[in-house]
């Protein structure tokens, strides 16, 4: 997860892409998301981790977050 | 130990130029109840989609037109315009607040009369009356608004028939500076039509010309036009009384009046562009006052708004069905109301909003109907928080046009319910249901086996 890597992440959600100077903003959710992929963690220990720790079935979570890393695959922020 | 509470992730791109001039950007507040009852309970109770109309909202809009004509000029006449919404408990209310009635058709003309409107309240507009329904109206003392030659001279062949004198106006169309010019209803001013058709009637004397009628066109948020239309029927009125000696009791400067709903493509806001009653008022009694109409006479102002007058009653409450990511990645959100209940979607910005609370984060959204069609859009690509299957939304402003301009496609249209101003709901309009539609249908004999 090298890219992820070179992203600045603030604690509140605003994330600024050096590369391109793109600024986006994520939510708690969000964070949770990319600091577990950050530790190389795969699609389905991140759903167990969201679903351990949060009030969500595996289908919900699961479906959300493959959209949540599509979108980050689409702006180029994984690989 | 609890759980946290769990909410989507999401990730925004941040867009250069946030905040913009018009501000930074709001969270959209939710919009839980109309008139203090909840939409959840008008869902649960009604059905989802459901349009809900506030009585409350009607009578005090009607209350503050009329006050912003009446304190200004002293006759002043409101005719509701049925095809604007011809539920007959909106047509009553207005009504009920001393508006007549304003029909262009048969069908709305006897929806008048079960409305329990005598006859001479009745303005009859429109190029479409049979001669039945001109002598029904005639007889019935109604005004007839006459919009082509033909229909004038169908009136003059049956005058030997007629219980009554026919008691008519003609309608006049004009360069008022509103483009497009509203010219094929109507007689034309600038070309000495109308001055002819004026003519006709009056030469004939067995009719009654009683007024004279415009209507400039609709969404006319420059108010100047009826001024111009004012100055203009004021020189017709005066050449009738040097002529005929016949002054004219009415002038109608029919509707038109923007409502806050916003235009689709338009720079800004309605809400801050629109005209207020006030402003329309000042400017088209300030015309009636200083143009100067035959023998010092003080016509009747005649007025026959519709949207302005019931825009802001009406609300229609859904459901959204799914979300999806589009090809390109724009999220889209399809919801259960279509264009084909919510035809003005196809002109304005409509207003929707959550019922309830959501997240803080938003995203540039399309929201579709249901229908199968490319064209069932409601709203594109707006700032839109993330609801999910399941959750409600509202739409703000739809009382003008949408109910009776909707179509059934692939499924029902749905109840309509009133809030009296006691916060008591009433359905005012049953959704329909398969026997609607088969109570309308035959099947041929030998279509009956299989
Ligand atoms: C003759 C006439 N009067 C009144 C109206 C009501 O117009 P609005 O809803 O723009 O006030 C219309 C609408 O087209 C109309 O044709």
């Amino acid at each position: 997860m090298s890219k992820l890597n070179s992203l600045a992440i603030s604690d509140n959600g605003f994330i600024f892409k050096p590369a391109t100077g793109e600024s986006f903003t994520t939510n708690e959710m969000g964070l949770f998301i990319i600091n577990l992929l950050k530790e190389g963690k795969s699609g389905d220990e991140i759903i167990n981790a969201i679903t351990e720790d949060f009030e969500i079935d595996n289908v919900t979570a699961g479906r959300d977050l493959y959209e949540f890393l599509d979108f980050l695959k689409r702006e180029n922020m994984t690989d | 130990m609890d759980k946290k509470i769990y909410e989507r992730p999401i990730l925004r791109k941040v867009v250069e130029g946030i905040p913009n001039k018009f501000g930074s950007l709001k969270r959209l507040r939710p919009i839980e109840s109309i008139d203090n009852v909840l939409i959840d309970n008008l869902i649960d109770q009604y059905g989802s989609p459901v349009f809900v109309l506030s009585e409350k909202t009607i009578r005090e809009t009607y209350r503050t037109a009329y006050r912003a004509f009446s304190t200004r000029y002293p006759k002043v006449q409101f005719a509701w315009s049925y095809k604007t919404n011809y539920i007959d408990a909106v047509c009553r209310v207005f009504h009920q607040e001393g508006a007549w009635a304003e029909v262009v058709s048969g069908f709305e003309y006897e929806k008048a009369l079960d409305n329990n409107i005598p006859g001479n309240k009745i303005i009859f507009n429109g190029p479409d009356k049979s001669e039945e329904d001109l002598a029904r109206a005639i007889n019935n003392k109604s005004l007839i608004h006459i919009d082509h030659f033909d229909e004038l001279y169908a009136i003059i062949e049956m005058l030997d028939e007629l219980k009554e004198r026919p008691q008519v106006a003609i309608r006049v169309n004009m360069d008022t500076g509103i483009v497009p010019q509203w010219d094929r209803f109507g007689f034309n001013y600038e070309s000495g039509e109308a001055w002819n058709a004026i003519n006709r009637i009056l030469t004939n004397g067995n009719i009654d010309l009683i007024g004279l009628h415009i209507h400039v066109g609709t969404y006319i948020t420059l108010s100047k036009a009826y001024a111009t239309a004012i100055q203009k029927l004021a020189v017709l009125a005066t050449r009738i009384f040097e002529r005929f000696q016949i002054s004219i009791g009415y002038i109608d400067v029919g509707g038109g009046f923007a409502s806050q709903n916003t235009l689709q493509g338009a720079y800004l806001p309605a809400t801050d562009t629109t005209p207020s009653f006030d402003d329309y008022a000042h400017t088209i009694t300030t015309a009636m006052t200083s143009a100067s109409f035959p023998n010092n006479e003080t016509p009747t102002l005649i007025l026959e708004t519709g949207r302005a007058l019931i825009d802001d009653a009406g609300w229609l409450a859904g459901t959204v069905l799914a979300n999806k990511r589009l090809a390109d990645g724009h999220r889209a959100m399809v919801i259960d109301t279509g264009v084909n209940i919510l035809f003005t979607a196809f002109w304005y910005d409509h207003e929707i909003y959550p019922v309830h609370e959501t997240s803080f984060q938003s995203e540039p959204t399309t929201i579709y109907g249901p229908l199968c069609m490319n064209i069932d859009i409601i709203r594109k690509n707006i700032d839109f928080p993330l609801l999910n299957k399941g959750d409600r939304f509202v739409i703000k402003r739809v009382g003008a046009y949408t109910m009776t301009q909707w179509m059934q496609f692939i499924t029902y249209r749905p109840n309509i319910v009133l809030i009296d101003e006691k916060g008591k709901t009433h359905v005012i309009r049953k959704q329909e249901d398969k026997e609607v539609f088969r109570r309308q249908e035959m099947i041929p004999e030998h279509l009956k086996v299989n």
